[in-house]
């Protein structure tokens, strides 16, 4: 008898909507859900059945026996690692207070039940890995809308041009998305895209900008010049809803397309041809202000820029440009419930700074990298725990020696996820939850234009010593003496307290795996667009009071990128379409698609080194002298200043046997950029760092061994 | 005659490999084995802009297959409607096929020690759906055509 189960896949953080068949208890065929993919699924999606049957990833609670990281360890029952790690928490909490302990996921949907034990326990140190990703786009989107990054939805297949810089929407694999690209381009629309290397995105542009790495932000002021003084942009728009267009006006006045095109490395004719389309060609074009923005210097401002172009574009809440995210007040009704809600929050500053030292960053998550220097500086107050809830910081942020030296300072580490992660192998404890297939998740709202309240349903049975999330913070909170605040003993006890105010019943889902909220998508008259707008003015800000009223400057004075020394080059990183970061590189049908990173060198850069294709390189940090192995790939297609890699390669858990030492980590030779932050977007600044390429030794030809 | 083809849209194609995954996870196929796969030439400048295209090959299902008539136990067969496929019951593994065909396409299943190809998820088919890395390619990409004689 097979079964259909609606879920949500668990292999990256995208999370589409599948459909899942079960047979006799095992899962025979997973796929998009019919009703909203029809079918589609990515290769990670259907390597979830690998995922389940792999044994290499945590087989039981796991609490450490020899030092930090020596893989040593000690398999026990899941009440005795709860116990151990609530006796340990309660101990420090007793002598350093709850706001010792700082509690940091992946973020996403699922997030409430660990927030809401932070929360109860009385910290007020939540966060996540935003500040190594879209921290600068979230803040600049904040800067010009007053709404985060999540608040603004795309509707690309109703765009005529979409504009990408560096935003490699084909290969980050968002299904629903990657097809919305495909059907904007069979109707005729246009790709531009900005990088400093091809990628699969770019293959389906009609018009490619490589440029110099760190140029960004001088190309969206080029473009911002020649829109402005072709007066091609949307000025009935401009006029109604925005405030300080004058100012920018202003301020791009040195910054000519002449200008930008010198500086990036590219031909003004192309960039005005482009900047003429754009006039013909909105308010359906789309500007993507950026995904994983924790690049450079500047890219809190040349995401702003983007922005502002889209502002210029007029393309805010109509079809084929943006429309702001609606949830369910906006559909007349009320939303679920969250644990969170009917905690009360902690009074004490964050350690992170955000919100007092920082009170022009957005408190919610704060910027995880800043509490490794409270760590070791005890200020503003000591922290002694951890705990990590999917989320493997020592791939996510840059170099892990210097991490490990804050982690030191801790009395208490703790790892909750599906796989051994770099962090799990140096934590004290590994709670070890149950992978997507085979768990159940809260209900949640998914916003955009037409919102709904999704939900993952568990496949199958763990197959090993496994348990979900929302059992694991439950049991965890009630042996720290606040199990009053989680209102639940089942998964269906959970949503049905979720559900409660909003009328929907668990059988609801039953159809098509969501419930949606509105029959259309909801696009709002213009006329109301003011009362959609969050910024302090009520407007669109090309100035933002925020900002000003902490006395940073909207615009930044372009300052040209460092160009990198005689035999050095900018590392820049990125991803494939099959594999997410560091998380599913050991997946076994994954990892025979890409057994490897490589690094990507330009061909000229290459011949002067004597590089060839295939040759072994040794990649060394220009600072620290920290190196990395990994084989070249010689390609025209690439900026000469920089070399490339995928990221999340390079892994060091021999438990993980394909993928252990397979490929070069990036992150290890992203050394002194750990306090390297944009210190207006708050994102890290992972392309800031320079590495020398030699050809390694290791490629000799000889061998005089009997 | 051939009743059946799968045709890549190549302009949809992402590359992704997504079919590939699909096609093994269908099959319960290990690492190794592989039944479909994307390709693509090196990319070059095509007006200013750096290309290429996917090709998606899997078996071609030849009208006269080579790689029916040399296996001994007759396992590899043809059906009317032109799929080439292994009967599982009567193969025994000695390869036979994949050294007769031109391009290697039936492979080794490590997990069962028997050839298996692509069959167009014949009982997919019969069930009224299609071929798996169809069914779910990424992109919709991957057509599945029935062939009709004019």
């Amino acid at each position: 008898m097979v079964k259909s189960i609606w879920s949500m896949c668990g292999m990256c953080t995208v999370r589409c909507p599948i459909r899942v068949e079960v047979e006799d208890g095992a899962v025979t065929w997973i796929e998009g859900n019919p009703h909203l993919l029809d079918g589609a699924l990515c290769a990670k999606g259907s390597a979830g059945l690998a995922l389940l049957a792999d044994n290499e990833r945590p087989q039981q609670p796991l609490i450490r026996q020899g030092g930090r990281g020596a893989g040593r360890w000690q398999a026990v029952s899941w009440d005795a690692a709860l116990d151990y790690v609530a006796e340990k928490l309660t101990a420090i909490i007793a002598k350093d207070g709850a706001r010792s302990t700082i509690l940091s996921c992946r973020g996403g949907p699922f997030i409430d039940p660990a927030k809401a034990f932070l929360q109860a326990l009385g910290s007020p140190n939540f966060t996540d890995h935003d500040s190594a990703c879209g921290r600068n786009v979230h803040h600049a989107s904040q800067s010009v809308y007053g709404l985060g990054r999540a608040d603004m939805a795309y509707d690309i297949k109703n765009a005529k041009h979409l504009v990408l810089f560096g935003r490699n929407l084909l290969e980050a694999m968002k299904v629903g998305e990657a097809n919305q690209v495909l059907d904007m381009l069979d109707a005729g629309g246009k790709l531009t895209y900005v990088d400093v290397r091809q990628t699969v995105t770019g293959l389906k542009a009609s018009r490619f900008f490589l440029v110099r790495p760190g140029t960004d932000y001088a190309l969206t002021l080029g473009i911002l010049h020649g829109v402005i003084k072709a007066e091609t942009y949307d000025k009935e728009f401009v006029n109604r809803f925005t405030t300080g267009f004058d100012d920018l006006a202003a301020f791009i006045e040195p910054y000519t397309v002449e200008w930008a095109a010198q500086e990036c490395g590219i031909k003004a004719k192309s960039l005005y041809e482009f900047i003429h389309e754009l006039g013909q060609d909105r308010p359906r074009v789309i500007f993507h202000p950026g995904w994983m923005l924790a690049r450079y210097h500047d890219s809190f401002y040349a995401s702003r820029s983007l922005h502002l172009l889209n502002v210029l574009m007029g393309n805010v809440e109509i079809k084929g440009g943006q429309i702001i995210a609606k949830g369910a007040k906006d559909c007349g009704r009320k939303g679920i419930r969250n644990l969170v809600d009917g905690i009360p929050k902690s009074e004490e500053k964050r350690a992170d700074g955000v919100g007092w030292k920082y009170p022009h960053f957005d408190k919610g998550p704060g910027l995880f990298h800043l509490f490794y220097e409270s760590m070791q500086s005890g200020e503003p107050y000591p922290l002694k725990s951890l705990i990590c809830y999917r989320h493997d910081p020592l791939t996510c942020f840059p170099d892990p020696t210097a991490q490990k030296r804050a982690l030191d300072t801790l009395d208490l580490i703790v790892s909750i996820d599906t796989h051994y992660s770099e962090f799990g192998w140096y934590s004290d404890v590994i709670l070890p939850e149950s992978v997507y297939l085979e768990r159940d998740c809260p209900i949640s709202v998914q916003k955009g234009p037409k919102p709904r309240l999704v939900y993952r349903q568990q496949a199958v049975k763990p197959r090993l010593d496994t348990k979900p999330g929302w059992w694991i913070f439950k049991q965890l909170a009630e042996r720290m003496g606040v199990g009053n605040y989680f209102p639940y003993n089942t998964i269906e006890d959970l949503w049905a307290w979720q559900l409660e105010p909003t009328g929907v019943k668990t059988a609801d889902f039953e159809d098509k795996g969501f419930v949606e909220l509105t029959d259309k998508p909801l696009i709002h008259d213009r006329e109301t667009l003011p009362s959609l707008i969050k910024t302090p003015s009520g407007s669109i800000e090309f100035i933002s009071a925020k900002l000003a009223k902490e006395g940073i400057d909207s615009f930044k004075p372009y300052s040209s990128p460092i160009k990198p020394p005689e035999g050095m080059f900018r590392l820049v990183v990125g991803r494939s379409a099959v594999n997410s970061h560091g998380h599913t590189i050991n997946n076994p049908l994954l990892h025979e698609l890409l057994p490897t990173n490589t690094l990507w060198i330009n061909k000229r850069a290459a011949t002067k080194l004597g590089v060839n294709e295939g040759d072994w390189l040794d990649v060394i940090a220009h600072d620290s002298g920290v190196s990395g192995l990994i084989q070249a790939k010689v390609t025209e297609f690439i900026h000469p200043e920089a070399v490339y890699c995928i990221h999340g390669f390079g892994r060091q858990i021999p438990l993980q046997s394909r993928a252990y030492h397979a490929g070069m980590s990036d992150q290890k030779l992203q050394t002194g950029l750990l306090a390297d932050m944009d210190p207006v977007g708050g994102g890290l600044c992972l392309c800031e760092g320079f590495v020398e390429v030699r050809r390694s030794s290791k490629n000799s030809t000889r061998s005089v061994e009997l | 005659m051939n009743s059946y083809l799968i045709y890549l849209n190549s302009k949809r194609c992402i590359g992704c490999h997504g079919c590939e995954v699909h096609c093994k996870t269908n099959k319960g196929l290990p690492p190794g084995p592989i039944l479909c796969e994307i390709s693509h030439e090196p990319m070059r400048s095509v007006r200013g802009v750096p290309k290429t295209e996917f090709q998606f090959r899997s078996c071609y299902h030849c009208e006269d297959p080579q790689c029916v008539p040399v296996c001994p136990t007759s396992a590899m067969q043809k059906r009317t409607d032109g799929i080439v496929f292994v009967d599982q019951e009567k193969c025994i593994g000695c390869m036979a096929c994949q050294n007769s065909c031109p391009w290697s396409i039936p492979q080794f299943n490590p997990l069962t020690g028997k050839a298996i190809k692509c069959d167009y998820c014949y009982e997919r088919l019969e069930r009224g759906l299609k071929p798996a890395c169809v069914t779910k390619c990424t992109t919709h990409a991957l057509k599945f055509v029935r062939l009709v004689e004019v």
